[in-house]
């Protein structure tokens, strides 16, 4: 690796907790964040010649504090940097005691006031990811807007107005009690899933660009789950984040057209991300504190297991999709019970189950795409055909609409062949 | 004598390295183990999972199960090396070798006292 890929790493991996620490000094996200910049640009001229810091974090939090104390006393805010910075390279007992303070209380509560900022209730859904992408994973603007497939001018707005309306919010800075602690903590769970979902979403073509976010989102839950090490839902979120990413490289074929589960080539899974989030899911279960999180991860992990599609537990799938209905109604979970249900008990019993969410779902996609496919299987097929037809024209994107077209095609193909076999 | 070569590093930095970054340490680190396998040298390598993932038993009486690693510390173990070695010396060059081959974090190297080399193959 070179020295600078070595520097790039340690100041990312430093950021959360550096920016966190400099969020709580100065109660501004964009002094914090400025000040966190001027400490990078020191590191990137002193750690190669110094080597790197004992604590990197330590480091980045002093010098950043340091400088941007200076800047504000002096008032002068685009101040160049000094030519000489043996003042800051030599932190020695300072970085030291700092150090210590960190290991203490205030590290947790840091990292979880910045994500906890970041998915502010007064912030839609789309600005939460986007302003954690840029504070706390520190992607630049370019980056996550590419994921966004929006112009960078537009993200840097959307990013702008966030920070704004976190400036209004009263965002609280003292220490959280408990209470308050569980709350911030399902709200950065629920954030951090969003972010992933992003990327899961993404089909074919846009794959390959939207895949970091769950990457990012997967490093973020770890992140998390080192804070909380006893939280069985936070063992639950990074476990499902795991378990779903691990068949990314199954998900698609070469021309970006969608596999989906059974068809997939399970040797294409990702064994270690598999291994983990299994590892997770069945530490979190000893816990006997089931949440949705756990549940969804259960989920993903009875498909993991299974060596090809014959091997899943459909009945115990069926069971934990109950469960998930109990915590969460919701008419997307029925639906997706459903599809349990017809691999145990057929698809008349599954289109039965379905048959009542029709006037929720009636713009889901999803919703018509699973009854065409239920219709299907009952030989129904011109009623698959109606369904089939408006889940196309409710299609998000176009590998999903190439999909549902195939069933169509084979739906075409087979009443041909049926009506020359005099069927 | 066995010695046992601890791995030690910020687990936050490993974790952010790119499946690219992790892919050429690996290759690196697999070409010192080839020339101590060729030499009949090498016994059991194990890369850990991150410490989220890990338990502890502490063995209290009842004993307790505790999420997470035994320690809390910056730099995580996140696995090992059983290297057999004349001494010290040569324990120490190897570590030195695996290090340039993985810069960063630190080599615990604790002789062996007992050695099982069990039956696991996978």
């Amino acid at each position: 690796m070179t020295d600078t890929a070595w520097i790039d790493n340690a100041l990312t991996s430093a950021r959360p907790q550096a920016v966190g620490a400099l969020l709580r000094y100065f109660r501004n996200l964009d002094t914090a964040e400025e000040a966190f910049q001027n400490a990078c640009l020191r590191a990137l001229k002193s750690w190669p010649q110094n080597g790197p810091p004992r604590d990197a974090a330590a480091w980045l939090i002093m010098v950043g504090r340091n400088v941007a104390i200076d800047d504000i006393r002096r008032g002068r805010k685009q101040e160049p940097l000094p030519e000489d910075d043996h003042a800051i390279s030599d932190t020695g007992d300072a970085e030291e005691q700092l150090a210590e303070r960190l290991d203490g209380s205030h590290y947790r509560d840091d990292i979880l006031r910045l994500l906890f900022i970041c998915c502010h209730p007064d912030l839609p859904a789309t600005q939460q990811i986007a302003l954690a992408l840029r504070i706390v994973s520190g992607l630049t603007v370019k980056q996550i807007a590419r994921a966004f497939l929006v112009s960078e001018a537009a993200m840097e707005q959307r990013i702008t107005r966030a920070k704004a309306r976190v400036a209004d919010a009263d965002v609280p800075f003292e220490t959280p009690g408990a209470v308050e602690r569980t709350e911030r903590l399902a709200a950065v769970a629920a954030m951090i899933y969003l972010v992933f979902n992003e990327g899961y979403s993404a089909s074919g073509d846009t794959a390959e660009i939207r895949s970091p976010l769950c990457e990012e989102a997967i490093r973020l839950a770890r992140l998390l789950l080192r804070l909380f090490q006893s939280e069985p839902e936070i063992m639950g979120l990074t476990a499902l984040l795991l378990l779903q990413h691990a068949r990314a490289a199954a998900r698609f074929d070469s021309d970006g057209a969608v596999i989906l589960l059974d068809d997939q080539d399970r040797s294409k899974w990702n064994g270690k991300m598999i291994a983990e989030g299994l590892a997770l899911i069945d530490k979190a279960m000893r816990h006997r504190r089931s949440g949705p999180y756990q549940i969804q991860a259960a989920i993903a992990a009875l498909h993991a297991r299974a060596e090809t599609p014959a091997d899943t537990d459909w009945t115990q799938i069926d069971l934990l999709y109950g469960a998930l209905e109990i915590m969460q109604p919701s008419p997307v979970v029925t639906l997706n019970r459903a599809v349990a249900v017809s691999k145990v008990k057929g698809p008349e019993a599954a289109l039965d189950m379905i048959e009542p969410l029709a006037a929720r779902l009636s713009n889901y996609f999803h919703y018509f795409g699973v009854r065409g496919a239920f219709l299907m299987q009952l030989g129904r097929n011109d009623e698959a055909r109606i369904a089939f037809d408006r889940a196309i024209a409710l299609a998000n994107t176009s590998a999903e609409a190439a999909h549902i077209r195939m069933h169509l095609d084979r739906l075409m193909r087979d009443s041909t062949r049926g009506a020359k076999a005099g069927k | 004598m066995l010695y046992a070569i601890l791995c030690y590093h910020d687990e936050d930095m490993v974790g952010s390295w790119s499946n690219e970054q992790d892919a050429a340490v690996m290759t690196r680190l697999a070409a010192v183990q080839d020339k101590l396998t060729k030499q009949g040298r090498l016994g059991p390598v194990a890369r850990l999972l991150p410490t989220t993932a890990a338990t502890t038993l502490r063995k209290d009486d009842p004993p307790v199960v505790l999420d997470g690693p035994f320690a809390e510390t910056k730099e995580q173990l996140l696995g090992f090396y059983v290297v057999d070695c004349k001494n010290l010396d040569e324990a120490l060059d190897v570590a030195r070798d695996l290090g340039k081959a993985n810069p960063g974090g630190a080599y615990e190297i604790r002789p062996v006292g007992h050695f099982t080399p069990g039956s696991v193959t996978k």
